[in-house]
C-alpha cells in the first residue's frame, strides 16, 4: 500500500528532486577509473596517491597526537585552523614569501586542497563570472566553476615539437600570450593556476607567470594559484609563486597540501594563504559547510613543517630528498617508457608524467563516431588486458576539447621501486608481444 | 565562532560551546593509534566512503532501523554532520525552495539554506506548560501552525532529535504529524540525529525514517563526534534511498572529494566493537548515555539550588535554562543585544562560567520569546562539574 502510495506521489513531483546547481557536474572520471584499478590493475600508475608511506617522524608525530595525555586533540579545534598549524604555516610561507604572514587572517586550513578550491570558487564566483583555467586541468575545477554559476572559459597549454631526437618536456607545452589575452575580459572574475601542473608536471617559469600577472592586473582578476606539488620540482628548477610578482599577492589565494608534500594524501589536510581580504570570505563559505578539520592530523603537520622549518635547504629535510626520490623514479619511468616505443614528454615537476600512446594504437582500434575519447578506450583497454593504470589525458579537458590530444595518458610515479619495476615487466612484455605476435 | 573566542580563556569554566572535555573511550583512541601504522590507510580511500565503514555503519543501521541499507549507496560519509547537513541541502534544496526550520534550532540550518538559495520557514517549539517548564517535553509543535507551513513550495522539513539546545526527543506521534505532512506536500525530511544515542531513561529515540512513507523521502544524518565523544574526528554520515544519496554523493565528489582515510578505519573498527555488544549493556552507545544521565541530573540540580530553572532534556548533552528569575539587571549594557547575549557575557566576566544564549538559535521573530534562556553543555568531566559547582554554589551570596 505504501509502495502504491509513493508512486502516485512521485507521479504528482513535476520537477526533479535534485537543485539546477548539480546539473552537468554528475559525472566524474575518478569513480569510474579508481574502481577499474580496484577491479584489474595489478600495477595501479593511476590515481595520484604515493604508495609509499609518509615520513617516519610524521606517522610518529600522528600517534603522539593520539595517544599523548592531551585527549582534547580528539575534539574540535579552532575552525578556521588548528592554532599551531596556522601559526607554523604563516611562519614558513612568510619566509617564502618574504612578508610577515598573521597566522589568524592569512591562512585557513581546510579539508584537502579540493576543499581549498571549493571555497575558492563558492566564495568568489558569482552567476555569470568567468573563470579562466588552462587546459590540460585537474578535473575539479571545471564542475566547481559550474556548479558555483560560473563560466569556465579555456586555453590550452599547446605543445612544441621537440627537437629532434630528443622527447618532449613539460617545458615545452605553452600558452600562447595572445590567446590567453584574448580570454579575459571585463567578465573575468578568476583564473586558475596550477603550478607544477597536473598532468603535465609543467612548471611555469617566471617570464610565463610575468604574461599572466600582467593580465590579472590589468584586469583585475583574481588568480587562485593551486600549488600542491610546489616541493616537487626537478633538475634544479625553481617553483616560482605567483603570489610574489608585482601587483599579485594583494589578487592571490595560494592553496596548498599535506597530502602532496608529506606524501600523507589521506589525512586531508590543505590550507589556503592569501591577504584577509580574500580569505575572510573563504572562512565564510567554510563556516558554513565543514566548520571544523579534524584535529590530531592538523597537529601532526603542524610537527611535520616545524621539523621542516629547522632544516629548510639542508639534506636531510624532507622537502629536498623526496624530490630527489622521486626524479630518480621519473628517470626510470621515463627509462621504461621509452624503451617501449610510449613516449614520455619529461615533466619538470609533480609526481606525474604524460606519454603519447600512439605507437600501440594497434592494439585497440578506433572505433569512428564514438561518444569516448580514444585515450579513455586505451586506458581502460590497458587495465583490463595488461593490469595497468593510468588515466587518459582527455580526462584533463573540458567536454569540447577532449579529442583534441586524445593519444596520451597520465602515469603516476609516486610508487615504490618494485612497483616501478612491476611496470617495466609488464610494458617489456607488452613490447616483446607486439613484435613477435 | 563568536562565543568560542571569548570562553577560550582557562580561568572561565566552559559550559558553551558542545564539546566532550571526557575522554573518549580507549579503544577508540587505541584504534586510530593502531591505524596510523598501517601504510596504505594514510592514502586516499573511496570517496563517499571508506569501504569498511560504510559496511560497518550498514550493519549498525540495518539493525536499528530493520530495513536492508546498500553500503555503497545508501550511505555518504561526510566531514561531521555539519557536512552531512551542507551536502544534503546543496543536493537536494533549490532557489526559491521554502525549508521549514523548527525554532529553536542549530545554528548552521539557516545559514545553509539561505546560501543554497533558498527560504528558511521558522515555526517554534511552544511551552505548553506556559512558563513553567521542568522538562524538555513541555516543548511542542502546535499542529495547526506546522500545516499551516507547509505549501507547494515546501521542499524539505529539518527535524533534529534529540534536539539541540531543548533536549526534546520527539515521541512517536509527534513524528506522525510531521511524516504525514511531508507525505501529504510530498516533501523531505533531513532528519539530524546527531545525538541519536543519548537518550534517558523513559525516553526511545525514533528514527521518522522508519515511519511508513518516510524511508524514501527522508536522510538520516548521524556523527562520530557524538556517538564516540571524538568531535574532533569530524566524521558524519548521511543515510537514505539510492535516488536521494546520489546527489549528496555529487555534492560531495565536488567539494572535498574524501574524507580522512585512518579515521576512517579507526571508526570502523569501533563500531566492529560495539555492534557485536549491541545486545550487552556494556555497548558504549549505551553506557555513555547512562553516564551522561547522571551528569544531567548532577548539572540540574546545582541549577535549582543556585535560583535557576533548568529545563530537564529527555536527550542530548544540552541543558536549557530560565535565568529570568534571578532578576540580573542588564538594562545600563547595550539594548540593541537581546537579554540572554547581555547575561552570558555579564556570566562570563563576573561569574567566569560561560554558557550559549538560546536566541543564538532563534530566527529572527523568535529571539524575544526565547531571550530568557541559556544553554548549558554537560558532556564534562567530573572536575569541570566540580568547578560549575562552586561557581553556582557561591553564585547567590555575590549577588545577594
Amino acid at each position: 500500500q505504501t509502495h502504491l502510495l509513493s508512486l502516485s506521489l512521485q507521479a504528482k513531483m513535476s520537477r526533479p528532486v535534485q537543485a539546477r546547481r548539480l546539473e552537468g557536474i554528475d559525472k566524474n572520471i575518478w569513480v569510474e577509473f579508481v574502481k577499474l584499478a580496484a577491479t584489474y590493475s595489478t600495477v595501479n600508475l593511476g590515481q595520484g596517491f604515493p604508495d609509499f608511506p609518509p615520513p617516519d617522524f610524521l606517522k610518529e608525530a600522528f600517534v603522539r597526537a593520539l595517544s599523548g595525555e592531551n585527549h582534547m586533540l580528539h575534539q574540535y579545534t579552532r575552525a578556521f585552523g588548528h592554532p599551531p598549524l596556522v601559526k607554523i604555516l604563516a611562519q614558513f610561507f612568510g619566509k617564502l614569501l618574504g612578508r610577515d604572514l598573521d597566522p589568524m587572517t592569512n591562512v585557513m586550513v581546510t579539508v584537502g586542497a579540493y576543499q581549498a578550491l571549493f571555497c575558492c570558487f563558492q566564495a568568489f564566483v558569482d552567476d555569470g563570472d568567468e573563470v579562466i583555467i588552462i587546459e590540460p586541468f585537474f578535473d575539479c575545477y571545471e564542475p566547481m566553476v559550474k556548479m558555483a554559476g560560473g563560466m569556465p572559459v579555456f586555453v590550452p597549454l599547446r605543445p612544441k615539437a621537440p627537437k629532434d631526437g630528443k622527447l618532449m618536456s613539460s617545458a615545452d607545452w605553452q600558452l600562447d600570450p595572445a590567446e590567453l589575452a584574448s580570454k579575459f575580459s571585463d567578465r573575468t572574475k578568476a583564473i586558475v593556476l596550477n603550478s607544477p601542473n597536473n598532468p603535465l608536471g609543467k612548471v611555469f617559469s617566471r617570464g610565463e607567470l610575468e604574461v599572466i600577472a600582467d593580465l590579472c592586473v590589468k584586469y583585475d582578476v583574481l588568480c587562485i594559484s593551486d600549488e600542491v606539488y610546489e616541493w616537487l620540482v626537478y633538475d634544479g628548477k625553481e617553483h616560482i609563486r605567483i603570489a610574489s610578482l608585482q601587483g599579485m599577492w594583494d589578487r592571490t589565494v595560494i592553496i596548498g597540501s599535506a597530502g602532496k608534500t608529506f606524501s600523507a594524501t589521506g589525512w586531508k589536510v590543505g590550507w589556503t594563504v592569501g591577504p584577509n581580504r580574500l580569505l575572510q570570505h573563504l572562512c565564510t563559505v567554510h563556516q558554513n559547510s565543514v566548520y571544523h578539520c579534524a584535529t590530531a592530523a592538523q597537529e601532526a603537520v603542524a610537527q611535520g613543517f616545524q621539523r621542516e622549518l629547522k632544516l629548510y635547504g639542508k639534506p636531510e629535510s624532507y622537502f629536498v630528498q623526496l624530490p630527489k626520490e622521486l626524479q630518480q623514479k621519473r628517470d626510470w619511468l621515463v627509462q621504461s617508457l621509452d624503451a617501449v616505443g610510449m613516449k614520455p614528454i619529461i615533466p619538470e615537476g609533480t609526481y606525474f608524467l604524460v606519454a603519447d600512446i600512439s605507437e600501440f594504437k594497434s592494439d585497440v582500434p578506433d572505433v569512428p563516431d564514438s561518444d569516448e575519447p580514444y585515450d579513455s578506450r586505451f586506458a581502460k583497454w590497458m587495465v583490463k588486458n595488461k593490469g595497468l593504470a593510468a588515466i587518459p589525458l582527455s580526462a584533463f579537458y573540458c567536454g569540447a576539447h577532449k579529442n583534441n590530444y586524445n593519444h596520451f595518458i597520465r602515469f603516476c610515479f609516486a610508487k615504490e621501486e618494485a612497483t616501478l619495476k612491476a611496470a617495466n615487466d609488464i610494458l617489456q612484455k607488452w613490447k616483446r608481444e607486439k613484435t613477435n605476435p | 565562532v563568536e562565543f568560542t573566542k571569548v570562553a577560550a580563556d582557562p580561568s572561565i569554566v566552559n559550559l558553551g560551546q558542545g564539546l566532550p572535555d571526557i575522554s573518549p573511550p580507549s579503544y577508540v583512541k587505541e584504534e586510530l593509534a593502531k591505524v596510523a601504522a598501517v601504510d596504505r590507510l594514510n592514502q586516499y580511500t573511496r570517496g563517499f566512503g571508506h569501504p569498511s565503514l560504510v559496511k560497518a555503519l550498514s550493519q549498525v543501521y540495518e539493525r536499528v532501523c530493520g530495513r536492508k541499507i546498500d553500503p555503497l549507496t545508501d550511505i555518504l560519509v561526510t566531514v561531521g554532520a555539519y557536512g552531512s547537513l551542507f551536502s544534503t541541502i546543496q543536493a537536494l534544496i533549490e532557489e526559491g525552495d521554502e525549508v521549514i526550520i523548527i525554532e529553536p534550532f542549530y545554528d548552521c540550518y539557516e545559514p545553509m539554506v539561505k546560501m543554497a538559495g533558498a527560504k528558511p520557514v521558522f515555526i517554534p517549539l511552544r511551552n505548553k506548560n506556559d512558563g513553567n517548564s521542568a522538562s524538555s517535553a513541555d516543548w511542542v509543535l502546535d499542529p495547526a501552525e506546522l500545516a499551516n507551513k507547509f505549501n507547494s513550495k515546501t521542499k524539505a522539513i529539518i527535524l533534529n532529535t534529540p534536539h539541540n539546545p531543548i533536549g526534546k526527543v520527539f515521541t512517536r506521534e509527534e513524528l506522525q504529524v510531521i511524516a504525514d505532512l511531508c507525505i501529504k506536500h510530498d516533501t523531505l525530511c533531513i532528519s539530524d540525529e546527531v545525538y541519536e544515542w543519548l537518550v534517558y531513561k523513559g525516553n526511545k529515540h525514533i528514527k521518522i525514517a522508519t515511519l511508513p512513507g518516510m524511508w524514501e523521502r527522508t536522510i538520516t544524518i548521524g556523527s562520530a563526534g557524538k556517538t564516540y565523544s571524538v568531535t574532533g574526528w569530524k566524521l558524519g554520515w548521511s543515510i537514505g534511498p539510492q535516488n536521494l544519496i546520489k546527489h549528496l554523493q555529487v555534492v560531495h565528489q565536488n567539494t572535498l572529494y574524501t574524507c580522512p582515510t585512518p579515521l576512517q578505519e579507526a571508526l570502523a573498527q569501533a563500531f566492529g566493537i560495539d555492534y557485536k555488544r549491541m545486545d550487552d549493556p556494556d555497548c558504549y552507545f549505551y553506557s555513555l548515555s547512562r553516564e551522561l544521565e547522571s551528569k544531567r541530573d548532577r548539572m540540574a540540580q546545582l541549577l535549582q539550588e543556585a535560583g535557576l530553572k533548568p529545563v530537564i532534556p529527555d536527550g542530548g548533552y544540552f541543558m536549557i535554562v530560565d535565568v529570568s528569575t534571578l532578576n540580573v539587571d542588564l538594562s545600563d549594557v547595550d539594548d540593541k543585544q537581546p537579554y540572554d547575549y547581555k547575561f552570558v557575557k555579564w556570566m562570563i566576566t563576573s561569574k567566569k562560567l560561560s554558557a550559549i544564549p538560546l536566541s543564538a538559535f532563534c530566527g529572527p521573530e523568535t529571539k524575544r520569546q526565547f531571550e530568557k534562556y541559556i544553554r548549558f553543555c554537560f558532556i564534562k568531566k567530573d572536575s569541570t562539574l566540580d568547578a560549575a559547582e562552586v561557581i553556582l554554589k557561591n553564585w547567590n551570596k555575590q549577588t545577594a
